[in-house]
């Protein structure tokens, strides 16, 4: 006997999506989900964006790792509330493993939860967390094909941020190629170059983001 | 390469449906996979032994039907497979396409005795 199923394999994880999405809509917060390989720069994000926002931005932070809590003490030494999620091994965060944080901060006085995904070009991609905006990160020192080779990511992010733009001219990544790239497989995403050694270009990324933020 | 939790998922949903319909025995799953969602096939096949061995399902063969990444263009209509995902219309040049095809990942049935 045959039974028709017709259920998708991320399914469940959708519906806590939509779960996570109803209580963040009732506190106000805008969620933004940042995403990058390990070592593209994500924490180091983090950190410029509340430097530069948090005058103006109640800012929470939920910090996905595989193992460690490096990234969240950093930021806890910084005085930002964070929660630390270890995903024991997965190698992207859930919408489930975010709705069990979420009773750690209180949601109802930030404007902003950034969640640092895991350190991974492909797999966050395909959970949703309820997220209103989706950034990801490439630097300069992993090369410009990585569009073309994990495409996936490159499609659905609303924002692609290219960090580390002051190792320019050491490699032979081009912005451009880059640009052309990821335009032509998503028309409508929003591009920022900038270094957040140097902090170059994050003013254009943190205005752009408050407006988000209070536009919502 | 989270196979593993997808794999979890696909017998999570099998066996709930197998249940409601008092199934004894799962012989058959038939999946239907897009091309852009980069979930190697194989890997499944390969966990689906380690975990699904002590249920209903251990024995039942996999069988995938890979749907490739189609795209259509909104000002003409044209429907076209995007190399290297390049959205522009190939026909008419136009920058407004959306994918029609390629994302899907489901478990369309599933075969019981
Ligand atoms: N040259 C240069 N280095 C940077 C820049 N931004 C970050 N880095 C360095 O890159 C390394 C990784 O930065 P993180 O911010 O920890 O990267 P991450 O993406 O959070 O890494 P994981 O959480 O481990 O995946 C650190 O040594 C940073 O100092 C930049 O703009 N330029
Ligand atoms: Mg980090
Ligand atoms: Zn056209």
């Amino acid at each position: 006997m045959e039974i028709e199923v017709l259920e998708g394999v991320f399914d469940a994880n959708e519906e806590i999506a939509r779960k996570n999405r109803e209580r963040f809509l009732e506190a106000g917060v805008f969620v933004m989900n940042l995403m990058a390989s390990p070592g593209a720069g994500k924490t180091s994000l983090v950190m410029r964006t509340v430097e530069g926002l948090r005058d103006r931005l109640s800012i929470g932070v939920i910090e996905g790792d595989i193992a460690s809590r490096v990234d969240a003490e950093k930021l806890k030494a910084a005085g930002v509330p964070v929660v630390q999620i270890n995903t024991g091994g997965a190698c992207h965060l859930d919408a489930n493993m975010v709705s069990m944080a979420l009773p750690h901060l209180d949601l109802s006085r930030l404007d902003l939860l950034i969640i640092e995904n895991v350190g991974n070009l492909v797999c966050p991609a395909e959970f949703q967390l309820g997220e209103d905006l989706k950034v990801m990160m490439l630097s300069v020192a992993e090369g410009d094909d990585k569009p073309l080779k994990y495409p996936l990511m490159f499609s659905q992010a609303h924002v692609l941020v290219i960090n580390k733009t002051d190792l320019l001219g050491m490699g032979d990544f081009d912005p451009q190629v880059v640009r052309k790239t990821v335009t032509g497989m998503n028309p409508d995403i929003v591009i920022f170059e900038l270094s957040c050694r140097t902090g170059d270009g994050l003013e254009a990324w943190t205005s752009y983001l408050h407006d988000r933020v209070r536009c919502r | 390469m989270h196979e593993l939790s997808v794999t979890e998922n696909i017998i999570d949903i099998c066996l709930r449906h197998a249940r409601n319909h008092g199934a004894r025995r799962i012989v058959r799953i038939n999946l239907v996979l897009g091309e852009l969602t980069g979930i190697v096939d194989q890997c499944i096949t390969f966990y689906w032994d380690m975990l699904a061995k002590d249920t209903i399902a251990a024995q039942a063969e996999l069988v995938f039907r890979k749907v490739p990444v189609v795209a259509r263009c909104r000002e003409c209509g044209e429907e076209y497979r995007p190399e290297n995902l390049e959205l522009r219309c190939p026909r008419c040049g136009g920058e407004q396409a959306e994918l029609v095809s390629g994302r899907e990942f489901r478990v369309e049935s599933i075969e019981v005795d």
